[in-house]
């Protein structure tokens, strides 16, 4: 068992959405861990890589394997991100000098709920989440990592945290990276599919562990007006216990993925 | 000629996905189908293994496609068979045109089959005046209403009913006595048995070609196929290099493995085995059978060691129905031949890159399609490499090439990232709700921009 673990940020994670990657260190450091955060990590290179420029996404690849190398435990609050790193790596570095450390890279690093679940072998972190949450597979994370029950698990154990089922749950929702902006009719509307099972799941709060889904399901949802928000797995478990009310995000960091300022998180 | 096949692509995407009508068809086409494929793969023992086993035999086959189709070619000329191996569709389509000139062919049935399609057959026959029906039912209604089949297997998902009823009233009057499931079906029923009955050639595709028998498997749940290559006196097969398979007793896992994964069925309603033209000793059958083996760019794919398992494909139309952009956009939207994930990872290579691209890049890379497909092509990770081919043998505009690396520059460095981001945030505070941003705001709200980075925040207090 670790008893220290490196943060692997994504990159869009550290800029949009820090107060994830804040969460992630809540829940991490009730559980004991020790944390590094080696500064120099920037992106792993999947933007590039996704869009055909092998090339240009190799340096990123090879720069994030000489941050990470000394690193025994690194945990990642993406599956997409996760994915890069591990299943895409060995391909793309596989004429790299740095090819022989990328499969044992790949095995070190860990997506958040699968660190708790696997190797922290935890369920339970103690957070108290009072509301119908309904849970959405991301496709990185279900179909390259296999991770399907481990943020199940860890949402049956929260306290007041009722999980509902949400209708074609490993459905893509959408956002595809550059898809979304290179292919905005056909994201719109897969996300639009969605945001309908999401509605008719009557949930207050849509969870996932991939925050580049949330952002691009909260930006539909909030466009058609809909009630239910977006919610990253870390945030619900960061959610401590002790909190009573009935307002997410009040205590801690916890709040919706995107809460904007000035917005009561939640309801 | 890239901008105008990709922005035709776009127009036809945002229309038919901004359709709700149209999305709410194929969704219920889909569910229905998907229903059916829960039931049949709950008939196998062990239904991952029978895909491993497919997979394994498709591989073994197009890895050994040389020695099979000899083996193949062999054994139909001994029954007295004619082999023809076309090396692209012109080849394919002079073959039967002089075929049919030669033996006065004026009337020409079809079963179903995804490679005439390729070819572009049927308005080459036409052309030289030589009529011809579709006869598998989706594929006559798409041929009435002149337009492509919407799907590989089901040609007329994108139909309601109504649109049925409405089309034969029009086109067939007389064979039309009501309205019902079965009225309508009887209709299309008498109109396709006059053109059976009148027909000089029979024209078919293969589901499989057997090596070690010299047959050719065909499948169907109208028994028109039956109808196609056992009445007219003559029959032509077309089907593609990679549809062979080693065995007959191949066919045991193979059959029951497209008909679930296609159709959710056990086994498909009509499931034929020909193996040559009519026998002395037998009554029925053509006089003449002619097999054109099609290679129209798979062996340039088959040199391709990186994606050479594209030719396992069995054209089952499991990926189309697994696909989130499929459901949305639907089949003709791709002006392909073979349209959803399988359409393309396979069209650039048939094709040519540089115009069909854009369909690798039209794609989240879910990666269901992988889930499903029945000979466990790596579909999106073939979408991938067709991405990277696209950039390394189609030059990209200059300013994506340009941004790449300015993105590429900045991610190298921290604290030029760090930097980015700061400049990123600051604009997109300042333009919100400027027009370049429009991809993105034209769908979704865009996020509130955080003060803080989150090693900002590490740094201050260690993210507390």
């Amino acid at each position: 068992m670790p008893q220290t673990i490196t943060l692997f940020i994504p990159c869009f994670v550290d800029q949009f959405v820090p107060e994830v990657a804040a969460d992630m260190v809540t829940v991490l450091r009730r559980l004991g861990y020790e944390l590094r955060y080696p500064e120099e990590q920037t992106c792993c290179g999947q933007p590039a890589f996704n869009a055909g420029f092998w090339d240009e996404a190799r340096p990123l690849a090879e720069r994030f394997v000489r941050v990470f190398r000394l690193a025994e435990t690194i945990v990642c609050p993406s599956g997409s991100c996760t994915t890069m790193v591990r299943c895409f790596y060995p391909e793309l570095l596989s004429s790299s000098p740095l090819r022989g450390e990328v499969a044992a890279l790949g095995k070190r690093v860990f997506e958040f709920s699968e660190f708790l679940v696997d190797v922290a072998k935890v369920s339970d972190v103690g957070a108290t989440f009072p509301h119908k949450v309904a849970y959405h597979d991301s496709c990185h994370l279900l179909r390259e990592l296999n991770i399907r029950q481990q943020p199940r698990e860890l949402l049956r154990h929260v306290k007041g945290l009722e999980l509902v089922e949400l209708n074609r749950s490993d459905e893509c929702c959408g956002f595809g990276g550059m898809f979304a902006v290179k292919f905005p009719e056909i994201s719109g509307a897969m996300g639009d599919v969605k945001a309908g099972h999401v509605e008719a799941s009557g949930a207050d709060f849509v969870a996932a562990c991939d925050p580049s889904c949330l952002l691009h399901m909260e930006g539909i949802l909030r466009r058609k007006g809909a009630r239910v928000r977006t919610i990253h797995l870390a945030s619900i478990l960061a959610s401590p216990a002790a909190a009573t009310t009935d307002r997410a995000g009040q205590a801690g960091t916890a709040q919706p993925a995107m809460a904007a300022p000035g917005d009561e998180g939640g309801r | 000629m890239t901008a105008t096949r990709e922005q035709e692509f776009h127009r036809q995407a945002r229309d038919k996905a901004e359709n709700l009508a149209h999305r709410k068809t194929v969704r219920w086409a889909i569910d229905t189908y998907d229903a059916a494929v829960a039931r049949g793969k709950s008939r196998f023992a062990d239904f991952e293994a029978a895909r491993q086993r497919c997979y394994e035999i498709k591989w073994e086959a197009v890895n050994h496609l040389d020695r099979y189709l000899e083996e193949f070619e062999a054994n139909v000329l001994k029954r007295g068979g004619h082999v023809y191996w076309a090396a692209d569709s012109e080849q394919a389509r002079n073959y039967v045109l002089e075929l049919a000139a030669a033996r006065g062919v004026k009337r020409i049935v079809k079963a179903k089959s995804m490679v005439t399609e390729e070819i572009y057959l049927n308005p080459a026959l036409e052309k030289q005046g030589i009529e011809v029906r579709e006869t598998d039912l989706g594929e006559y209604i798409v041929q009435l209403r002149h337009e492509p089949p919407y799907h590989i297997v089901t040609p007329v998902m994108h139909l309601s009913r109504a649109q049925v009823i409405e089309l034969f009233r029009e086109k067939i009057p007389d064979d039309v006595k009501g309205d019902s499931h079965e009225e309508l079906t009887a209709a299309a029923r008498r109109a396709l048995r006059r053109a059976f009955f009148s027909a000089d050639m029979g024209i078919s595709g293969a589901n499989f070609l057997i090596a070690d028998t010299g047959m050719i498997a065909i499948t169907t749940n109208e028994g028109n196929g039956r109808l196609c290559t056992s009445v007219p006196r003559i029959h032509v097969v077309f089907a593609g290099i990679e549809k062979v398979i080693p065995r007959l007793q191949d066919l045991a896992t193979f059959w029951p493995m497209l008909a679930t994964t296609g159709t959710g069925q056990h086994l498909t309603a009509y499931s034929t085995l020909i193996g040559g033209p009519r026998m002395a000793s037998e009554n029925d059958g053509p006089e003449e059978f002619h097999v054109i083996l099609l290679d129209n760019g798979r062996s340039k794919l088959l040199a391709d060691t990186e994606q050479r398992e594209v030719l396992h494909c069995i054209r089952c139309g499991a990926c189309l129905n697994a696909c989130p952009v499929y459901r949305n956009i639907g089949g003709h939207t791709y002006n392909t031949v073979y349209p959803g994930p399988i359409g393309s990872v396979l069209t650039p290579h048939l094709r040519g890159l540089a115009e069909f691209q854009h369909l690798s890049y039209a794609s989240s890379l879910c990666g269901n399609c992988n889930t499903v497909c029945p000979v466990k092509i790596d579909l999106s990770h073939h979408l991938l490499q067709n991405r990277r081919n696209a950039v390394e043998q189609v030059r990209p505009p200059w300013r994506l090439r340009l941004g790449m690396r300015l993105w590429r520059w900045s991610m190298m460095d921290a604290g030029r990232f760090r930097l980015a981001g700061r400049v990123g945030k600051a604009l997109l505070r300042a333009f919100g709700g400027a027009a370049a941003l429009k991809p993105w705001t034209e769908y979704r709200d865009l996020p509130p921009v955080p003060e803080k980075s989150f090693r900002q925040m590490w740094r201050q207090n260690g993210a507390r």
